[in-house]
């Protein structure tokens, strides 16, 4: 007989954790990698990363169901590892290969991955909402059980696509979730130079839209809110707001050397609202268990490095595909 | 073979591509119940339900950012932008998603999307309710763009765009909506895109020009009877741009005047000379002469017609160019 694991108060089985906080390592070890790589020189451009906000991407990711579709940001990476991109697609596509989940065309603040319902990251802040909205209206009008989230931080709040979309959501009441991973700097602004008010949730009552909070450094909890989120959408009760707080416990992009904030403010963030540190606390695993997870995730992460240094560099000609059917 | 207005038209045909493709749908401001400012979306709600012709609030980023997220699920909308001005909060949904989600997902996502818009001056309305945005479409990649000048030209273009599998944007002469009437094929009729029209033959000077500013250059063209012999080419289709009707046409005059009503830094008329530059200069007798709106705000009514091409203004330039 099999063995049945005690389950905490509201909590997921400990099987069920240990899959979580792989997850969130993944990403944290994907980040990690992808930082050493830009500073060392191997990848171009800008690059964000959303170290600190793995629990939201993994918790919100996991709930979803088969069908169901999502935009992200311009810090993505995690929310296509959480939905299962594989690391060497993503990693190719950070270095521009055809391999890449966006042919090398994307770069990481347009990656798609249409199979799995990824609809896009975009680099325009607030540009993945409308989008959404419009698919989630696309199900309501095939009376299809699918639910369409945008991810979306607090400094899309102040854009006004995020209020467009949102209106028409609730007008229409779309099976849509409007996720915001409130961590608390727009780019470099702090939040008390960039909103108006406090509680981001306020933003949804002026909507009549129905909101839920959650703790976004604690996966559990987001999995277990997104996972009530997605059931009212998808039941037709009309969109959710569902608002995390969370940290990003890193600068905007890579280099930023974040006059905004105290050394003090980030080292005390560390220490305190780190959601892998949150979930280790809770896991019945030895120190062997735990350094075997990270082994397995370094070795893919190291993988998807020599895979995307191994891929296809796109042709000059080929970028001129693909702008027209 | 009926007589249909301009608007007449585009009405048959959303009709008719509503029925054809139950994935089309048409939204905008004012669409459903009031079946338009205009009357171009008169009779969808009825015919084909709420659903399908949807009435959306004065938002027009959120209109075609939902349309793309509508594609993104297999859906064919037709966004209607109330007034060519109106489109301008669109522009960041146009430029920063539209145009550029097919390319930059390697080909996976399809986006056919019409966005159709009445266009242009010439009906006494304030500024803001009369402007040729053309240009700033046409320099957008990813997207298409027609402008029909003639009722059966506004009905089969559009029926092109709904049928094409890129962003298509319409640009309708809102000064003939209900002033010109013409022949328009019954049932299903498709004018395909990228092919231009020679809307009167001509053999001394080609007066290039698209909507409004076609039965504008055939004026310009009856005035100047018995001094010139003159062609006038109707683009119909801005891109992709039927290049071979306009080499093949100044090949045979040899001199070029391009009418737009649009101001004149960077519009359209600037690409059709800088083609004739690279690819029929031994064919040219003289320079490529526009005749253009000027580069201010679309001015109030009292100004207008002095803003507005005219068949003087484009005679002019005709006898100018003969002149060379």
């Amino acid at each position: 007989m099999a063995k049945v694991e005690p389950r905490r108060r509201g909590g997921v089985s400990q099987e069920r954790l240990r899959g979580l906080y792989r997850e969130m390592l993944l990403i944290r070890r994907f980040e990690e990698k992808v930082e050493e790589r830009f500073r060392a020189g191997d990848l171009s451009g800008f690059l964000h990363v959303a170290i600190g906000q793995e629990a939201v991407a993994v918790g919100v990711c996991q709930a979803l169901a088969d069908g169901d579709v999502f935009a992200s940001t311009h810090r993505a990476h995690g929310h296509a590892l959480a939905r299962g991109m594989h690391p060497n697609a993503l990693m190719a596509e950070l270095y521009g290969k055809l391999e890449g989940c966006s042919h090398g065309y994307g770069g990481s603040m347009h990656l798609y991955d249409v199979e799995i319902g990824f609809l896009g990251a975009n680099a325009v802040v607030g540009g993945g909402l409308p989008a959404m909205t419009g698919a989630a209206l696309a199900f309501k009008l095939r009376k299809e059980p699918r639910v369409a989230v945008a991810f979306f931080g607090d400094g899309a709040t102040n854009i006004g696509t995020f209020h467009e979309s949102l209106n028409l959501g609730q007008l229409w009441q779309l099976p849509a979730v409007y996720v915001c991973e409130n961590n608390h700097y727009a780019e470099s602004t702090p939040a008390e130079q960039q909103l108006p008010i406090k509680d981001l949730a306020k933003r949804a009552v002026a909507f009549g839209m129905h909101s839920m909070k959650v703790d976004g450094q604690d996966v559990e909890e987001v999995l277990r809110t997104a996972g009530r989120a997605l059931e009212y959408a998808r039941s037709g009760k009309g969109p959710v707001f569902l608002l995390c707080e969370t940290y990003r416990l890193v600068g905007h992009y890579v280099g930023d050397p974040q006059v905004y904030r105290s050394k003090e403010e980030l080292h005390e963030l560390r220490e305190t609202q780190d959601p892998l540190d949150h979930t280790r606390a809770k896991l019945d695993l030895s120190d062997d268990e735990l350094a075997s997870i990270d082994h397995e995730v370094e070795e893919l992460v190291e993988a998807s490095v020599e895979f995307a240094k191994a891929g296809t560099d796109p042709r000059p000609e080929d970028a001129l595909n693909n702008i027209y059917a | 073979m009926g007589e249909l207005t301009l608007v007449e038209a585009i009405n048959d045909a959303l009709h008719h591509e509503l029925a054809r493709d139950p994935n089309v749908l048409v939204m905008g401001e004012d669409v459903g119940l009031v079946g338009g400012v205009f009357r171009a979306t008169a009779g969808l709600r009825e015919t084909f339900g709420e659903d399908r012709c949807i009435d959306t609030p004065l938002a027009e980023a959120g209109i075609l950012g939902t349309a793309v997220g509508l594609c993104m699920a297999g859906w064919r909308p037709v966004c209607e932008m109330q007034y060519d001005a109106f489109s301008y909060p669109c522009l960041d949904q146009l430029i920063n998603h539209v145009g550029r989600y097919r390319w930059r997902s390697g080909g996976k996502m399809e986006f056919p999307i019409t966005v159709r818009m009445p266009y242009g001056g010439g009906v006494r309305a304030p500024e803001l309710h009369d402007d040729s945005p053309e240009a700033y479409y046409v320099h957008t990649p990813g997207v298409k763009v027609a402008i029909p000048s003639t009722p059966a030209d506004a009905k089969g273009l559009l029926a092109a765009a709904i049928r094409d599998p890129d962003p298509v944007v319409i640009f309708e002469p809102k000064l003939h909506y209900r002033t010109m009437r013409g022949s328009v094929p019954d049932g299903e009729y498709v004018v395909p895109l990228g092919r231009a029209r020679v809307a009167r033959e001509g053999s001394d000077v080609t007066v290039v020009a698209y909507g409004a500013m076609v039965p504008l250059a055939e004026q310009a063209a009856s005035a100047l009877a018995g001094e010139a012999s003159v062609e006038v080419l109707d683009l119909r289709t801005l891109k992709p741009l039927d290049e071979d009707a306009l080499l093949a046409s100044v090949a045979k005059t040899g001199r070029v005047v391009v009418v737009q009503e649009a101001p004149r830094t960077c519009g359209y008329a600037a690409e059709v000379a800088a083609i004739l530059a690279e690819k029929a200069i031994l064919d040219l007798h003289g320079p490529v002469l526009r005749v253009t709106g000027y580069d201010v705000p679309y001015p109030y009514w009292k100004l207008e017609d002095a803003y507005m091409p005219s068949v003087a203004r484009v005679a002019d330039a005709v006898r100018r160019l003969l002149a060379f």
